[in-house]
């Protein structure tokens, strides 16, 4: 038998319903190259490796005894850290929640187990999910496959790593302004931000609550799309949930026709700061839609200059918010409780400890946007901001289908470059925020490497509130033009990692 | 400890209160407001809990319909406007018992809001203008142990039950209330009374002070008679009960006028009130500066509740108790002064049952104010804790009207009753109760009285039959009150000729 961690999801199953692999099998191989690679790339914060060899049997005895099963049943998945699972440690990246074992599932979570989806462990993030590169993991950088050098993109680097180190055909990960779509750009893999509300937050260990948006990561469009399948859908326990039927993505997905569709390149997201080599990815991908049949046209989205900044005063608000909850008494750390200090010692000497530099920066900036006197002027304005920014994507959608823009101004760049200029990493999002600020779908999709340094690009695709099977359509058009040019997916040019025992 | 005080008319001769009430009612939904947990009273502790009442990361709230509900039903009931579209807002302060160190409340959208309502204090009427009614959530409760006092301070640890946590509240806010000075204490007591009964009646409320699902805080400030300008208040947390309202407001105008007359300032603070001695004490500061950095609640949707959906809960709306006394009263016949004992006497729902079951309300009142009030009074009981109910009155009444019993062998009946001695035909058949209607008994006994009295026979014989009254009263005695009095006079003034 090939490699059973080089096949994709769809194949995988393929296999298990034939009967030419059980999962067990092919559980046992992705926990085999997760011990072979992982010291290098550092996706996995947990590895559970009984439980997930126990799901995995618990699917195979299904399926012998005759019984129907899901789609991706018996299919490995890696879970970002920030989703709850019942016993299993789950951290959000923050030393705050070291040992914590949630005492409930989360929907996603609940969702992923009712489809049979065995859960590998859980993948590194940068803390609370807040940066672009998960530098900013209380347990230390995840790796970037395609160059070690490299950070993966953040938050969901671990995610997005653990699916280009083959560790994981599949991986979920959360999008709050790019965490999805960012960290599947500098990988080479697929990543997508489902419309708001597609998806529940429930379970979801909140950085923005407005924001947050749990999403599949996978190599090829259409293993997305069923992965996506199996977790959307309207969930009684999220109040922000929509209540209507999941878009087909996955026949979207397989049709990948273009013909006909009208597609709008977003004058604002290109041009100066955008390394040459992604702007030339990205022309050449749109080009390659225009001989597929799309119709492609300029259009203006005036407001989304001010996104950047509408979103760094939203996020940090909501955040100072969710955030209070970690006062040290109940879960998680415990700093200075030694009889001596009161409650609120603690809280702050925990807090102190437990908190990275950058979940202080932000929760100290969100407590000043929020305070009396200053809300008009920060947290006010941000959402009226927002409000134009959501303006100006249903001006833009009565004139095409969807937007494309490149996924992020530049390749993955090197571990360590902007970890000390917070807002050299905060532009690295300008993509992607807007998305997030109106409650759209989003997606990116890989187009290429770019000449400067052979990193992977990202081709962005932005598609109406639960018009995700859009993004798909075009991402199976995509992906298969680009494979015929290369002579299969981007993820067989990355680099073998060297494997060590 | 105790502060200065002035006597209360004094104070009043010089200042002139203005008050604020929030009252604070536990909503009697079966689930918390934004998860499914229950929501009884007295379960052990943090049995009644879930991932999203306790804050554990990643659970989110879901509003329950049903206080929405309840919440409209109150400011309908308040004449209050529904709003059309309304949210949530986070209060965010900490807190050791409110798991997620913000409270999910309503700010500058209430679900209700421009109400009034109406009280009576002594036969006069005064309006309460409603500034709103908004939804939020209970804190957890913890218990400081290991100390004295029971407070934090010297307690060696603290105990957090999360039963309450999430239990769906309705804050209900006042405008400013301004009434003469000498009826404050006793509008705001009204109010709340008010306040208790409309919530019985819309049967959203347990409304037990008792057990804390009705809170009261009073505001009080003070001004110079005459004055426009608004004084600094002070805010009395948790009052729990009726006649604790009206002593705080009134032991805050008596503090409050000494500090002002001695040339003191007042501070914005809150301040707690202690049922033992009646007296407030100084708690946390509070300016103006608290901040709560409010924000639209970014996990819950807009609540909007359909115009349909108002008017159908307006039509569907109880009689409320204001104009249910007003024709209560006229259907009874009752006097505004007998009105007015039976609602201080707490015995309007016993004696509507009674009168239900086909007791007149005269003689429903008669028993309710008098015999068993007594009793409650004397065993420090409500009336509706006494082993006596509507039934048993209207048991004991029907004996009454078929001559068995009459009204001092009733009442010794209801004595037999409240003393757990059993039915009344028991009771009356153990002490011996029934009325003689054996006309020979009472002839028998008429003529031991004639006997016995020939002075007053002989008034009689000489013109004046008022005398006889007397006869009677010695029958009486003599059948040891269990003759019916007027077959007595019918048979002895047969017998006397008159």
């Amino acid at each position: 038998m090939s490699d059973l961690t080089r096949k994709t999801a769809a194949e995988l199953a393929e296999l298990m319903t034939s009967k030419q692999a059980s999962s067990v099998e092919i559980t046992q191989a992705h926990l085999d190259r997760i011990a072979a690679v992982d010291g290098a790339v550092h996706a996995f914060l947990h590895v559970d490796t009984e439980g997930a060899l126990a799901q995995a049997k618990a699917v195979d005895d299904k399926r012998a005894a005759g019984e129907q099963l899901a789609p991706l049943a018996g299919v490995p998945l890696a879970l970002k850290d920030v989703l709850t699972q019942e016993g299993v440690p789950t951290t959000a990246g923050s030393k705050i929640l070291e040992g914590w074992k949630p005492p409930y599932d989360s929907t996603v979570v609940k969702r992923l187990k009712a489809a049979g989806i065995v859960i590998l462990g859980k993948t590194n993030m940068d803390e609370f999910a807040m940066g672009s590169s998960t530098e900013n993991s209380a347990y230390g950088t995840t790796h970037n496959p395609w160059d070690l050098t490299r950070i993966p993109g953040g938050s969901g680097g671990g995610s997005s790593a653990a699916i280009s180190a083959y560790e994981a055909p599949l991986a979920i990960g959360t999008d709050t302004g790019g965490s999805i779509r960012q960290p599947g750009a500098f990988t080479g893999t697929v990543g997508v931000k489902p419309t708001y509300g597609g998806t529940s937050r429930y379970g979801l260990i909140a950085l923005a609550s407005s924001l947050d948006t749990p999403g599949p990561c996978a190599r090829t469009t259409l293993d997305a799309a069923l992965l996506h399948e199996a977790i959307a859908g309207w969930d009684p326990m999220d109040s922000t949930s929509i209540n209507q039927d999941v878009p087909p993505v996955v026949a979207a997905a397989r049709n990948g026709d273009v013909a006909g569709l009208r597609i709008g390149v977003v004058k604002e997201l290109g041009g100066e700061g955008y390394q040459p080599g992604v702007e030339a990815r990205f022309h050449e991908a749109v080009e390659l839609l225009t001989k597929l049949g799309a119709e492609v046209v300029e259009v203006s989205c005036p407001h989304f200059q001010y996104a950047l900044p509408a979103y760094y005063l939203i996020l940090p608000s909501e955040a100072s918010s969710n955030l209070a909850k970690f006062d040290a008494m109940r879960y998680g750390l415990r700093v200075g409780d030694d009889g001596e200090n009161s409650a609120e010692k603690v809280t702050a000497l925990t807090r102190e400890a437990g908190f990275g530099a950058e979940v202080k920066r932000r929760i100290i900036l969100g407590t000043h946007a929020l305070s009396s006197g200053y809300y008009d002027a920060y947290y006010g304005q941000a959402q009226k901001v927002r409000t134009l920014i959501a303006r100006d994507f249903a001006n833009a959608y009565e004139q095409v289908d969807v937007l494309v823009s490149p996924a992020t101004p530049t390749t993955a760049f090197a571990i360590g470059d902007r970890i000390d200029d917070p807002i050299a990493m905060y532009k690295n999002d300008l993509c992607t925020i807007p998305s997030n600020l109106a409650g759209n779908a989003a997606a990116s999709f890989p187009c290429g490497l770019a000449d400067e340094d052979g990193l992977p690009v990202g081709f962005h695709v932005m598609a109406p509130v639960m018009r995700d099977d859009l993004l798909y359509q075009v991402g199976g058009a995509l992906e298969a033009a680009l494979a015929d040019q290369w002579g299969g997916v981007l993820m067989t040019k990355a680099p073998e990692l060297e494997v060590t025992r | 400890m105790t502060a200065q005080v002035l006597e209360i008319d004094d104070a009043l001769a010089q200042y002139d209160p203005v008050m604020g009430l929030e009252v604070h009612v536990e909503l009697n939904t079966k689930s918390k407001m934004f998860c499914g947990c229950p929501t009884e009273f007295g379960a052990p502790p943090n049995t009644q809990t879930c991932p999203v009442c306790l804050g554990l990361p990643g659970a989110l709230p879901v509003v329950n319909a049903k206080a929405v509900e309840s919440a409209i039903r109150i400011g309908l009931a308040l004449n209050c406007e529904i709003a059309e579209w309304c949210r949530f807002a986070r209060k965010n302060y900490f807190y050791p018992d409110m798991p997620k160190n913000f409270q999910t409340s309503q700010y500058d959208e209430p679900i209700a809001f421009n109400g009034w309502t109406e009280v009576v204090v002594d036969g006069e009427t005064y309006r309460i203008e409603i500034e709103r009614a908004h939804m939020e959530e209970d804190t957890g409760k913890a218990t400081h142990v290991g100390g004295s006092t029971g407070r934090i301070h010297g307690a060696t640890h603290s105990l957090v039950d999360y039963n309450r946590a999430g239990i769906p509240l309705i804050e209900i806010v006042t405008k400013t209330i301004e009434v003469p000075g000498d009826k404050a204490a006793a509008v705001a007591r009204a109010y709340v009374a008010m306040l208790r009964d409309l919530l019985l009646a819309l049967g959203v409320s347990d409304v037990r002070m008792d057990q804390g699902s009705l809170r009261a805080d009073v505001n009080v400030s003070l001004k110079p008679s005459g004055s426009t300008v608004l004084g600094t208040r002070t805010e009395t947390k948790n009052v729990n009960s009726f006649r604790s309202v009206e002593r705080a407001v009134t032991y805050e105008i008596t503090r409050q006028s000494a500090v002002l007359a001695s040339g003191g300032k007042i501070l914005q603070e809150t301040r707690h009130w202690h049922e033992d001695t009646g007296i407030t004490t100084s708690g946390r500061e509070k300016s103006d500066a608290d901040d709560y950095r409010y924000f639209p609640e970014p996990d819950l949707v807009p609540v909007a509740p359909s115009r349909e959906w108002v008017d159908e809960l307006r039509a569907t709306l109880p009689e409320l108790p204001s104009a249910r006394r007003g024709r209560l009263q006229e259907d009874w016949g009752f006097t505004d002064l007998e009105m007015r004992d039976v609602i201080n006497g707490n015995a309007l729902e016993q004696i509507v049952a009674t009168v239900e079951l086909g007791v007149p309300a005269s003689a429903a009142k008669k028993w309710w104010l008098g015999e068993l009030a007594r009793s409650a009074n004397e065993s420090g009981v409500e009336l509706d804790a006494l082993a006596v109910g509507p039934a048993e009155v209207a048991e004991v009444q029907k004996l009454v009207d078929e001559g068995t019993l009459n009204d001092k062998l009733a009442r010794q009946v209801f004595e037999g009753l409240l003393a757990g001695e059993g039915t009344p035909a028991e009771i009356i058949e153990k002490r011996g109760l029934a009325l003689v209607s054996d006309d020979s008994a009472l002839l028998e006994a008429i003529d031991r009285a004639i006997a016995a009295n020939p002075d007053v026979v002989e008034k009689v014989n000489s013109g004046k039959p008022a005398a006889a009254g007397a006869l009677i009263g010695a029958v009486m005695k003599d059948m040891r009150g269990q003759a019916d009095a007027a077959k007595v006079r019918q048979l002895l003034n047969q017998k006397l000729g008159i």
